[in-house]
């Protein structure tokens, strides 16, 4: 497994280029970052206003994580996510509208009104939830990769969760059983510096995080995650070797959150600094890939407006779909609490 | 009928279900080549094989939320904890993905999977292994908890379990394996959410479920002899909980004790007198009264320890106190 182990690398540091996308690929990468930044804005916008209750933990600054490493998977895979969410869920396909209408509670979001920013579903998309206690969705993706083991599919399953997750004893028994078995899993570390206002030098003896794959002979790279290229090369060998040779691979994408961990925390001013934020928005994701797509002559400014206009009149119809939909029924309560009702 | 174990009785759900159908799969510690710690799963890997009957390491969080996962995506997992003080390491799964998978994904994704082990005191094990946790599960919406008395129970209500469709949580009586009763031949399957008569009675009726069962029958049985006419109600099924046969029950005879193996406080048997002073307040003609056990952890001492588990003895005298004899 030692060749697939890629050296570390400081944050921030330029990655080699990813192998060379197309230029519709490429803008469909835009598309997608775009939406999430603009959606993730809104979405908060809306919660400062009250339309959006509970907590809200927003994806601003890791867009090309989800967007990079989704675009390597097939229909019939199986994805879940920490409850930092919105962003995985547009990027593996769900709707701007039924996402919205969810951080809205309303009937017609993507869990009917039920579960919230944190708890986003699509079963017809292999979306299996954000789900909200840290680690706790790990060994559930394992499972997933179990049970295509066992019908002798060739799916794979995917599991994203923060930096913070790597110290809960979910991960490392997982890990282990995924290795042991030989399942065709991939964990993506979004290693964003902060667990919650808790850097990860405060938090882990060990600093690069995918090293922890050692200890289960388990396959681990290094990936610059504000490279959308970078993270999809990277996710195209994890899922060949998950779907090819039942094999699992620990990811750790090195990345940033602009925003605070929730609404309720400011962006900087406590645990890190102003000028920090300000660092690591020099090598934004969206930035980094306009550039790219500039440089190379596959759009240019009227393109990118275009795209920019196409995602903008999206978010807002959501917004609209979401201020108008109706709340669930009263009898709603009682549903889906058990198969046959309560 | 076959005359078969608490313990034979499971393993034959466990092979019958697993034949009829290849979702069904058991994984858990010891369950394949050492046949099962308590050898409930004996047999099993040879007639199944491994891809069907999963040894795991020592994991219990990893492993049942292992089971979780893959019932979302449609198998049908029978994960064993070795005993239920074990899959304390694993509430998390049980309670927060388990439980609440099917509401929070707005009625998608469902949970199909059995959860089962050992749990009780058995003898002399301490303050660690001798602990009775259906209480905590009852408590959660999204679950369904069953404690079997008997073999035929154990058998019917497994089966049954298997094949639900909702998240279940299989308390078996880790003292109960060795005990012998009837089985139906055949297809025996029992009812979730349905209690038992297990002896008619009309002079005062004793709840109970699991080893407490026993416990209650042989009360019933001194009670005779004192010319006193006991009706066991088992509840089988804790979550749903047939109210209606205990409040039959109780309009006949207008006395109650309630039996259980774990402590009082937020017991099961809490449950059961809420229901009975809500529902039957005036069929009542003495406050109902529990039989628990004693509410400190488990002394390792066998005098100790005998005094800490409801008894027969226990059971009798607080059915006189019902019927005002004592």
């Amino acid at each position: 497994m030692a060749g697939t182990r890629a050296r570390s690398r400081a944050k921030g540091a330029p990655h080699p280029a990813g192998p060379a996308a197309s230029p519709e690929q490429c803008r469909e990468y835009l598309r997608q970052m775009r939406l999430i930044r603009y959606f993730e804005e809104k979405a908060g916008e809306a919660y400062s206003l009250g339309k959006v209750g509970g907590f809200c933990h927003l994806y601003i600054g890791q867009e090309a994580v989800a967007v990079g490493s989704m675009a390597a998977l097939r229909a019939d895979d199986y994805i879940t996510t920490s409850y930092r969410d919105h962003g995985h869920a547009l990027a593996r396909g769900l709707s701007a509208r039924s996402v919205m209408a969810e951080l809205y509670g309303k009937a017609a979001g993507c869990s009917r009104g039920k579960g919230g920013s944190m708890h986003l579903f699509d079963a017809s998309l292999g979306f299996l939830g954000g789900h909200g206690i840290v680690g706790g969705h790990i060994p559930l993706t394992a499972g997933m990769a179990f049970a295509a083991k066992y019908r002798k599919t060739d799916q794979v399953a995917v599991c994203y969760f923060g930096e913070a997750a790597v110290n809960i004893g979910s991960f490392h028994e997982t890990l282990n059983m995924a290795a042991l078995w030989k399942l065709p899993a991939i964990f993506v570390v979004e290693n964003n510096g902060y667990g919650m206002g808790t850097a990860l030098a405060r938090a882990s003896s060990l600093l690069d995080l995918a090293h922890r794959a050692y200890s289960y002979e388990m396959a681990e790279e290094v990936v610059d995650g504000q490279d959308v290229f970078a993270v999809r090369s990277a996710m195209d060998r994890a899922v060949e070797r998950a779907r090819v040779e039942s094999l699992p691979t620990l990811l750790e994408m090195r990345t940033y959150r602009y925003v605070g961990h929730s609404m309720s925390d400011a962006a900087h001013g406590t645990y890190r600094t102003k000028d920090e934020v300000e660092e690591f928005r020099q090598r934004d994701p969206i930035k980094l890939l306009e550039a790219h797509m500039l440089e190379a002559g596959m759009m240019d400014e009227a393109g990118l407006k275009a795209v920019d206009e196409m995602i903008t009149a999206e978010v807002e119809d959501a917004i609209v779909f979401a201020e108008e939909s109706p709340d669930p029924a009263p009898g709603e309560l009682w549903t889906d609490v058990l198969a046959g009702g309560q | 009928m076959a005359l078969l174990t608490y313990r034979d009785a499971l393993n034959a759900a466990l092979r019958e279900e697993m034949g009829l159908d290849d979702r069904v799969f058991l994984m858990g510690e010891e369950v394949a080549e050492y046949d099962g710690a308590y050898k409930v799963s004996r047999g099993l890997l040879k007639e199944f094989g491994p891809h069907r009957v999963v040894d795991t390491p020592i994991a219990e969080l990893g492993f049942a939320g292992i089971g979780v996962g893959a019932a979302m995506v449609g198998l049908r997992p029978v994960i064993e904890f070795m005993t239920w003080n074990f899959a304390l390491l694993a509430i998390d799964q049980v309670v927060n993905s388990a439980a609440k998978m099917r509401y929070m994904s707005g009625g998608q994704v469902g949970c199909p999977i059995v959860f089962r082990g050992p749990g009780g005191a058995a003898l002399q094990l301490a303050a660690q292994h001798s602990q009775s946790f259906e209480s905590w599960y009852a408590h959660i919406p999204g679950l369904k908890v069953l404690t079997p008395g008997t073999p035929a129970d154990a058998k019917g209500l497994l089966k049954s379990a298997i094949r639900d469709d909702d998240p279940v949580v299989f308390i078996e009586g880790e003292m109960l394996y060795n005990v012998k009763g009837e089985v139906p031949e055949g297809e025996h399957l029992v009812p979730i959410g349905k209690a038992d008569i297990k002896r008619a009675g009309g002079d005062v009726t004793l709840v109970c479920h699991s080893k407490t069962v026993t416990v209650a029958l042989k009360a019933a049985d001194q009670l005779a002899a004192e010319g006193i006419d006991a009706e066991v109600v088992d509840l089988r099924t804790i979550r749903p909980m047939d109210t209606e046969t205990v409040l039959n029950s109780v309009g006949k005879t207008h006395r109650c004790v309630v039996v259980e193996e774990g402590w009082a406080f937020a017991g099961v048997g809490a449950q059961v007198v809420d229901e009975i002073q809500r529902h039957a307040f005036d069929e009542l003609d003495a406050p109902v009264l529990r039989v628990t056990g004693a509410d400190v952890p488990m002394p390792y001492n066998k005098q100790l320890e005998r005094a800490a588990k409801a008894d027969p003895a226990k059971v009798v005298a607080a059915a006189k106190r019902v019927l005002y004899l004592a």
